[in-house]
């Protein structure tokens, strides 16, 4: 018997074992997956928490559900990887050997990587929103706030979800409007970017919707320290931004058992061929998701668009053919911009995020780059492909893994810059 | 994308001004890149960077970020903030001649 080991039940983790279970016969191969506890969390859910939109139980389901029959599901959490053995060493002494390894360990944030960002305002005047209990207690606070300046820092990048930070405060936006008290807050934006997003078309767009909902943004700052009795945000520079509510997203790092592997590169992500998946360190190693360190955004839709190309890829491994260079760094992602609107991004390793229609040409009905209600509907539907279609590992119609330029359209490069 | 003369030699830059082919660099142009974002002169704190810069892009194909920097060069956050003030990251792949870090998509 062959054995595929599954490091990480989220997301991607979970769409493998299921795609991998109904191409490997079950006769000649096991597949077993392998997470630290038995939630799944639906991670594009956290944000709305905060505002009240959605609580606990919409975003937290049983993992064991979501692993399909013929898949054993390890609950443990992983001590270390061992390349050289083709061995996983779990806590608590066991081992599992394996023929084929994915890692899915994703990432997460690390709040003690900025000085005094854990300190006394930690939970108090100072929240993430990007764990479960970070997005609850923060929609406590949200609550209780009777005003004043509430800055959303980036601490540095990569962070998974690129877009979250925006769709936070475009939402917060919102959110006081609704209650009523949107002239006694003012909402901050700093961020180590040099504007509103990476790239320029989608960055004028970001930008000119942040400043409709006066939303101020202070770029390149690089923050270095909070003072949380003073609450003062500091950048590395030494500018000072005072906040009474400091939203954070810590640094982003790879998982913990990547280091204790000594596998990572300086954030814990996994070295890992940008269009094969294939790690760097071992040929029967692939890494998929958030634990790569490719330059790809760290999202859902991109783990998907991965999953037909690794499932492929692992094919031809096991068949000792040649791997397929398929991925190109595709992402597809909504962002809210709060009033019931999305607007939506289609983007790849080489070409930015377009204006246009989706999926279809002319059609649509998504709209690229652009606010609509049908985009946001769109982004609420999501939360029902996921759970049915993405992580059973299922194609979603009309929607391929390599980015298509149909319905895109291309301003010239003078536009752009 | 554009065609531009530093320190005398045509390279071609990206619509931010950062060099799309790095084989053009060379030391002169980093010098007047640097000069034209108020670093002048650059010291040899400077060039620990910008070589290390120069050698990690061509390793893995991709400028690295600050943290990268810190490691690979021992030079502490705060210092390489005095060295290239502001954004330290994007102004030390600009002067050492690399695209735009994408790290930050």
């Amino acid at each position: 018997m062959k054995k595929l080991v599954i490091l990480g039940a989220g997301t991607a983790g979970t769409m493998m074992s299921a795609k991998m279970r109904r191409v490997l016969p079950r006769d000649d191969w096991s597949i077993t997956i392998v997470d630290q506890d038995g939630d799944h969390l639906y991670q594009p859910g956290l944000l709305f928490i905060p505002f009240g939109v959605y609580d606990r139980d919409d975003v937290v389901r049983t993992r064991a559900r979501y692993v399909p029959k013929g898949v054993e599901l390890v609950l443990s959490g992983v001590d270390a990887i061992e390349p050289d053995q083709n061995r996983v060493r779990l806590f608590g002494g066991g081992t599992l050997d394996y023929d084929f390894l994915v890692i899915a360990t994703g990432s997460r944030i690390v709040p003690g990587e900025m000085e005094g960002l854990t300190g006394r305002g930690w939970q108090k005047t100072i929240f993430d929103f990007y764990t479960l209990d970070g997005a609850l207690k923060l929609h406590e606070a949200l609550k209780d706030f009777a005003g004043g300046r509430l800055v959303l820092n980036v601490a540095e990048m990569p962070i998974k979800c690129p877009v979250a930070p925006l769709e936070f405060l475009f939402l917060a936006d919102w959110y006081f409007h609704e209650r009523g008290m949107r002239d006694k807050v003012e909402l901050v934006y700093a961020t180590p970017l040099d504007g509103a997003f990476t790239k320029p078309v989608a960055s004028a767009t970001l930008a000119g919707l942040l400043a409709d909902k006066k939303i101020a943004v202070e770029p390149v700052f690089n923050a270095g320290s909070v003072d949380s009795e003073r609450r003062i945000l500091t950048s590395w520079d030494e500018r000072e931004i005072p906040y009474d509510l400091l939203v954070t997203v810590p640094t982003n790092m790879g998982s913990e058992v990547i280091e204790r592997s000594d596998m990572g590169d300086e954030l814990m992500f996994v070295p890992t061929d940008r269009n094969t998946l294939q790690a760097q360190v071992a040929e029967n190693i692939f890494v998929i998701g958030d634990a790569t360190d490719l330059p790809s955004s760290k999202a859902g839709s991109v783990a998907h668009f991965q999953g037909a190309i690794l499932e492929h890829n692992l094919l031809n491994a096991i068949a000792g053919k040649k791997l397929a260079p398929e991925f190109d760094g595709h992402a597809n992602c909504f962002v809210e911009t709060g009033f019931g609107k999305a607007l939506l991004i289609d983007f790849n390793y080489d070409v930015e995020p377009l204006p246009g229609r989706f999926p279809l040409a002319k059609v649509g009905p998504m709209k690229l780059l652009e606010e609509s209600r049908m985009n946001h509907w769109g982004k609420l539907a999501f939360r029902w492909i996921y759970w049915n279609q993405l992580l059973a590992g299922r194609e979603i119609p009309l929607v391929e893994s390599r980015m298509s330029m149909k319905g895109k359209k291309n301003p010239t490069a003078q536009e752009a810059a | 994308m554009s065609t531009a003369t530093i320190a005398g030699i045509p390279v071609e830059l990206d619509g931010e001004g950062f060099m799309t082919d790095a084989s053009q660099w060379t030391r002169e142009i980093a010098e007047e890149i640097a000069r034209d974002n108020g670093i002048d002169p650059l010291t040899p704190r400077h060039w620990e960077v910008i070589e290390f810069c120069r050698k990690d892009n061509e390793e893995r194909g991709t400028p690295p970020t600050v943290r990268r920097i810190t490691k690979g060069t021992g030079v502490q956050t705060k210092e390489i903030y005095q060295l290239f003030p502001k954004g330290p990251g994007i102004l030390s792949s600009k002067i050492s001649g690399l695209t735009k870090p994408k790290g930050c998509i």
